[in-house]
């Protein structure tokens, strides 16, 4: 790669950064309905018992859910935003650029991880705040690490929709057929795999939801509570869904032809 | 060895070539083999109507799509094996404005520099030079959306040549914009071509624009290119002055006024006839004379230059307007017209 690429990594970079900051509405967004979550769910349900939950902390359990939550969502969004760049025409601009399309995808992952782990930090201190327990700073680092990873995984999947859909219509329905139910049977917002009351059928299946691993991961590495794997084990699956989804994004959106 | 010589010398003088260029969708041929070739600093125009095929030809010739047949150079790269080559090589600035309205003009061109390597000093020079070029100068920190359409043209425009491109193509340029502001923009491509010494490629189903913006242009429809000159060429193959008359029986006044030799061509339309010939105005006379001697009454009679509405009705047949207002009202179209909108 020469000087050219990094160059353009970075101007698509700052420009999504740019949007970001001027984008009121998406910032404060992103960040109350996370926020919601955690205090109202989480302050509510506190001293609530949930099945097959270790301890008496929900929030405990409730907040690495919704980090992973706020990353995915922000994220997906900063790779299906790819249309939005076809329908105002912007997409051309860069597509007819000396640019290779690797370079195109590598700025645009950065762009939508950056501004993802901003919100992620945003909720995690807000998580402290509340009282959160930590299990150790090399745990805090491998969280980090969690972050970035669902970020990356996330964008490839927002592309991956990006090339096949030709416009927002049937982003609503993605959210509601396929990205909401996978949240619920991750284990975000209560255990699913040690859980009795759930169907057998059920627990077993959550080991297939990509998510599950995530949040399982981040879990793990945070607060060392409640976490169904070990969060090296989480890490190798989840570093092979990131490549895999990353790579599958990357392939779709250079075959694509304006 | 020589014969490497004339090609290096003709790749100087053939900005644009491309050699039976063809794109199919889907079983629909969009662009139908086509080869010309545009020369070193000319204005070069595609003259069409809408669905002729002209943004089609601009996609793959700036490498956005892969032509089903053919081939193209572009200043000697070939299109589909050297796409980055070309890429550096062109500025475009598409039909549908392409900017991101969330940023500044400036930022905008700063994005656009960047992505085509510009290093700091160049981008800041430059910038500043095409801003001028346009007169956006005052504008560069306002935000794009709040921008109107004719300094969304204009910024664009100036983006295009900002990496200093040996060509640059131009989507209908002028499309949904006043006349005002079609003028300035004119004027802008007048001056780029000139002071840049830019290659223009442009597309516009204006025959003003052609007529007053190109050197040369090709007709182009249904992805055919019926026919390709300068414009003086163009009209004065149908004469220097153009008679349109109708009358009470075009077939036999039509049929006498083929006999003479003054006449450059006659060409018969449904309700009209038109005429092209030299010096028009001395030739009236004549014509009512024929016409009386054939005992047939002239209804009216009008003479002007032509413009390339005629030349695209002579190699046509049809009217531009008439073939974009197919679908549409027919009652719009003028009285002369009508009939023949069916």
């Amino acid at each position: 790669m020469d000087i050219t690429e990094f160059q353009a990594i970075y101007i698509m970079w700052l420009r999504q950064m740019k949007r970001f900051i001027r984008s009121r509405g998406r910032l404060i967004g992103t960040i109350v309905q996370p926020l919601f979550f955690l205090v109202i769910l989480g302050s509510g349900l506190r001293s609530a018992v949930m099945p097959g939950m270790v301890g008496d902390d929900y929030l405990a359990f409730l907040a690495p859910g919704i980090i992973a939550m706020a990353i995915l969502f922000s994220s997906m969004f900063t790779g299906i935003s790819v249309l939005w760049d076809k329908q105002f025409g912007f997409l051309q601009e860069v597509l007819v650029a000396p640019v290779s399309r690797f370079s195109i995808i590598i700025g645009r992952t950065l762009g939508g991880a950056t501004i993802a782990l901003i919100q992620g930090f945003i909720i995690l201190f807000i998580a402290f705040g509340l009282g959160v327990p930590i299990a150790g700073i090399s745990g805090l680092l491998l969280t980090i690490v969690f972050m970035v990873l669902s970020a990356f995984t996330a964008v490839g999947f927002g592309l991956v929709i990006a090339s096949k859909m030709e416009n927002f219509q049937g982003f609503q329905l993605i959210m509601n057929l396929i990205i909401m139910p996978l949240l619920f049977l991750s284990s975000a917002f209560f255990p699913i795999a040690t859980n009795p009351d759930m169907p057998s059928i059920v627990s077993q299946l959550s080991f297939f939801n990509p998510l599950f691993f995530m949040v399982d991961g981040i879990r793990g590495s945070l607060t060392g509570l409640n976490n169904v794997l070990d969060p090296l084990v989480n890490l190798v699956i989840v570093i092979g869904i990131c490549i895999f989804m990353l790579g599958l994004g990357s392939y779709l959106f250079s075959k694509y032809e304006a | 060895m020589s014969a490497e010589i004339i090609t290096t010398g003709d790749r100087i003088l053939e900005i644009i070539k491309t050699n039976n260029l063809t794109k199919k969708f889907n079983g629909f041929t969009a662009v139908d083999h086509i080869s010309f070739s545009v020369k070193k600093e000319e204005i070069f125009g595609f003259l069409g109507p809408n669905g002729a095929g002209k943004t089609t030809t601009i996609k793959m010739l700036t490498t956005l799509l892969h032509p089903t047949e053919g081939s193209a150079e572009l200043s000697g790269f070939d299109i589909l094996k050297e796409r980055d080559k070309v890429r550096k090589h062109i500025g475009v600035v598409f039909q549908d404005p392409a900017l991101d309205t969330e940023l500044t003009g400036r930022e905008n061109l700063d994005f656009h520099a960047r992505m085509y390597g510009l290093d700091k000093e160049n981008r800041k020079k430059r910038i500043a030079e095409v801003l001028k070029l346009v007169d956006l100068e005052e504008k560069k920190d306002v935000l794009v959306k709040k921008y109107s359409g004719g300094m969304k043209r204009r910024l664009e425009i100036a983006r295009g040549l900002m990496h200093y491109p040996t060509v640059l193509f131009l989507d209908e340029p002028t499309l949904g914009l006043d006349a005002q502001t079609r003028r300035a923009i004119w004027e802008y491509i007048k001056k780029m071509n000139k002071e840049e010494k830019t290659t223009i490629f442009l597309t516009t189903h204006y025959m003003d624009e052609a007529d007053y913006l190109c050197d040369r242009v090709g007709i182009i429809d249904r992805g055919k290119i019926l026919v390709m000159d300068s414009t003086d060429n163009l009209k004065n193959a149908i004469g220097n002055d153009v008679i349109t008359l109708s009358c009470s029986n075009l077939d036999e006044l039509g049929k006498r006024l083929g006999e003479e030799s003054w006449i450059k061509n006659v060409k018969q339309h449904n309700t009209f006839l038109t005429l092209g010939v030299k010096k028009g105005e001395e030739k009236i006379p004549i014509i009512f004379e024929i016409a009386r001697n054939l005992n047939i009454k002239i209804k009216s009679i009008s003479v002007r230059k032509p413009t390339l509405d005629d030349v695209f009705l002579y190699f046509t047949g049809r009217i531009m307007r008439d073939q974009e207002k197919k679908d549409a009202k027919i009652e719009n179209l003028p009285p002369m017209l009508r009939s023949r909108g069916r």
